[in-house]
């Protein structure tokens, strides 16, 4: 199915903390048809200090009473002219929404199990995806990872859904102190092998150490990448990461359009 | 009533000047879910070697005012696979297909060249002597009026496809440039690719791209290109493809009353997909408001009367 360009409303703009804010955008269309893992590529619309649109998760889709799609929202850290801009947004700017783009999380159902891996901002994936595996009844942990325990989010809505959560931060403010991936590792070795699909979205070195302490364990792991984009269609080749699929040689692949997820196993890291 | 649209570049009619430029619209199938590919006047393909290309390590672009720079490093298929895989379902789609030919030697032009020529369903080749992000071939052969003709002679004896030598603006005069491409057997140029260009991070003083150069493309660049097509439209005879920065009906006017006869769109399509019939349906509304039936007509209309003062 085609992406739509929506000329979509901020209906909220939610600010977590000094960085972090939740934007609620009027693209119930886009809410529709998106799956766990796709991506929106975003601009304020009349901005003028940038030209691009910037590729984000659809990080909740919001629903009636009847349980309608009515709005997404998006994840969103200050980094630069345009994550500023979406941080000081206002209800009532209009903001272009094109999605959803991208290949989705494949989602497991029970006997196996399905771990979460995120990183900071990477949790932007992980609110759909815990539904979708909520609605399949498939048993789910979330091992969550950030700089202080005041960037921990949303811990209620995955409690909500019986979600398990483990916790890491840098600075031991809340959880274990340290990677997020120590925890996941330990948890692991008590694991047989192939029983657990592991879902990962964060910077890439957590990304790479995740889909390393997976391989060691012999379970499946799917990674979401996020690389610079110019136009999140497969058009520019602008969001390159190297793949290499079995015996073949690696080679530059769209993270667009061949990803943002992709087999963890496959990634050949810088 | 129905506005003609249509535009002639030598033998090729097209139903409208809006052609998507190379390296900005993939294979031309990535858009086919959001774009009708037989509606626009033609769709030109990623530059094509013989062989595939790896390209650049990214990060391969960086966004500066009011455009970008990029360092793709002309990551490609190769001709043969694009041959097999990707122009069947082109040609079945109905789309004009340019494509966007590279090489490292003269030769390789040829060659490549050749391989097109034989195969059904390509309605142009678009010689890339201009690419300023690979270290042989392009830009070398495009920077030197003896290279550009060199290029282009050799494959006009290799096809009896039209030709279109694709200029660099990174020239002091690029309508010499366009004189020597038409004097080798051109039947048309198109003109600029992208403007040799650098960003710094000065948080860390090191590169914004792994290349650290690139080429410089969107708004920022439009008011240069349109000057040089301007130039090259009073020095030679044959159509002129023009480019740089396009984003809507009233910028494409632009390039054509400058004596361009068609377009291409790159950076604006990154930012809206659905560009391409936003633009047609301001060029329908310009010959409508001006009382024109055919857009060709506007084709180096530009009057170069001075302005009228106004005064606040
Ligand atoms: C990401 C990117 C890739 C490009 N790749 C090619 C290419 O393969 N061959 C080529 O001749 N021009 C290439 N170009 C240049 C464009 O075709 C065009 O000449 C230039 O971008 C100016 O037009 P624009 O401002 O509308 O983008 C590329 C431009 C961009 C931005």
């Amino acid at each position: 199915m085609p992406p739509l360009d929506v000329d979509a409303t901020v209906m909220a703009n939610r600010r977590l903390s000094r960085d972090y804010n939740v934007l609620t955008l009027s693209a119930a269309e886009i809410g529709t048809r998106t799956r766990a893992g796709q991506f929106v590529m975003v601009r304020p619309t009349g901005m003028t200090e940038t030209l691009l649109r910037r590729p984000f998760s659809v990080f909740e889709i919001v629903r009636d009473a009847r349980g309608a799609p009515i709005a997404i929202t998006i994840l969103n850290k200050r980094a630069g002219r345009t994550t500023n801009r979406l941080y000081e947004a206002e209800p009532g700017d209009r903001i272009a929404c094109l999605g959803p783009l991208g290949r989705p999380f494949t989602a497991v159902s029970a006997p196996s199990e399905a771990w979460m891996v995120a990183g900071g901002v990477g949790l932007a994936p992980f609110a759909t995806l815990a539904e979708a595996l909520a609605a399949a009844g498939t048993p789910t942990t979330l091992f969550y990872g950030a700089r202080s325990g005041q960037e921990l989010f949303h811990l209620d809505f995955f409690d909500r859904l019986g979600v398990t959560l483990v916790l890491a931060t840098e600075d031991g403010s809340r959880g274990e102190r340290g990677r997020v991936t120590q925890p996941l590792d330990r948890a692991l070795a008590s694991r047989a092998p192939g029983s657990t699909m592991i879902y990962a979205c964060g910077p890439e070195p957590m990304l790479a150490a995740v889909a390393e302490v997976a391989g060691r364990h012999q379970q499946p792991c799917e990674v979401s990448v996020e690389r610079t984009m110019g136009c999140g269609m497969g058009g520019c080749y602008s969001c390159v990461i190297r793949v290499r699929h079995g015996a073949e040689a690696a080679r530059f692949v769209r993270s667009c359009i061949s990803g943002p997820v992709f087999d963890g196993a496959e990634i050949v890291w810088d | 009533m129905a506005r003609d649209l249509s535009v002639r570049i030598g033998s090729l009619e097209l139903p409208n000047p809006l052609i998507a430029a190379s390296g900005c619209f993939g294979y031309g199938l990535e858009y086919d879910e959001v774009v009708d590919l037989s509606a626009l006047g033609g769709v030109c393909v990623k530059g094509l070697f013989m062989t595939e290309r790896e390209g650049h390590p990214p990060p391969r672009i960086v966004e500066t005012p009011a455009g970008m720079i990029n360092a793709i490093g002309l990551q490609g298929i190769g001709v043969h696979r694009f041959v097999r895989e990707k122009l069947p379902l082109l040609r079945e789609r109905g789309a004009r297909v340019f494509v966007n030919v590279c090489g490292t030697t003269v030769d390789e032009y040829v060659e490549v060249s050749k391989v097109l020529s034989q195969a059904a369903g390509v309605s142009a080749l678009e010689l890339n002597i201009s690419c300023p992000n690979i270290k042989e071939g392009g830009i070398q052969f495009g920077c030197s009026l003896m290279g550009t003709s060199a290029v282009v002679s050799a494959v006009r004896k290799a096809t009896h496809l039209p030709i279109i030598p694709k200029l660099t603006p990174n020239v002091t005069d690029v309508a010499s440039f366009a004189r020597a491409a038409e004097d080798a057997g051109a039947d048309a140029v198109s003109l600029v690719n992208t403007f040799l260009a650098m960003a710094i991070d000065v948080e860390t003083r090191r590169p914004t791209i792994t290349n650290v150069l690139g080429g410089l493309s969107g708004p920022a660049i439009r008011p240069i290109a349109v000057r040089m097509v301007w130039e090259c439209a009073q020095d030679v005879k044959i159509p002129i493809i023009g480019m740089g920065g396009i984003t809507n009906a009233r910028d494409t006017l632009e390039f054509l009353l400058a004596g361009a006869t068609a377009v291409q769109i790159g950076t604006a399509n990154f930012v809206d997909p659905f560009v391409w019939s936003k633009v047609l349906a301001g060029l329908e509304d310009y010959l409508e408001r001006h009382g024109i039936d055919r857009l060709s007509d506007l084709i180096g209309a530009f009057d170069p009367t001075p302005p009228t003062a106004v005064h606040a």
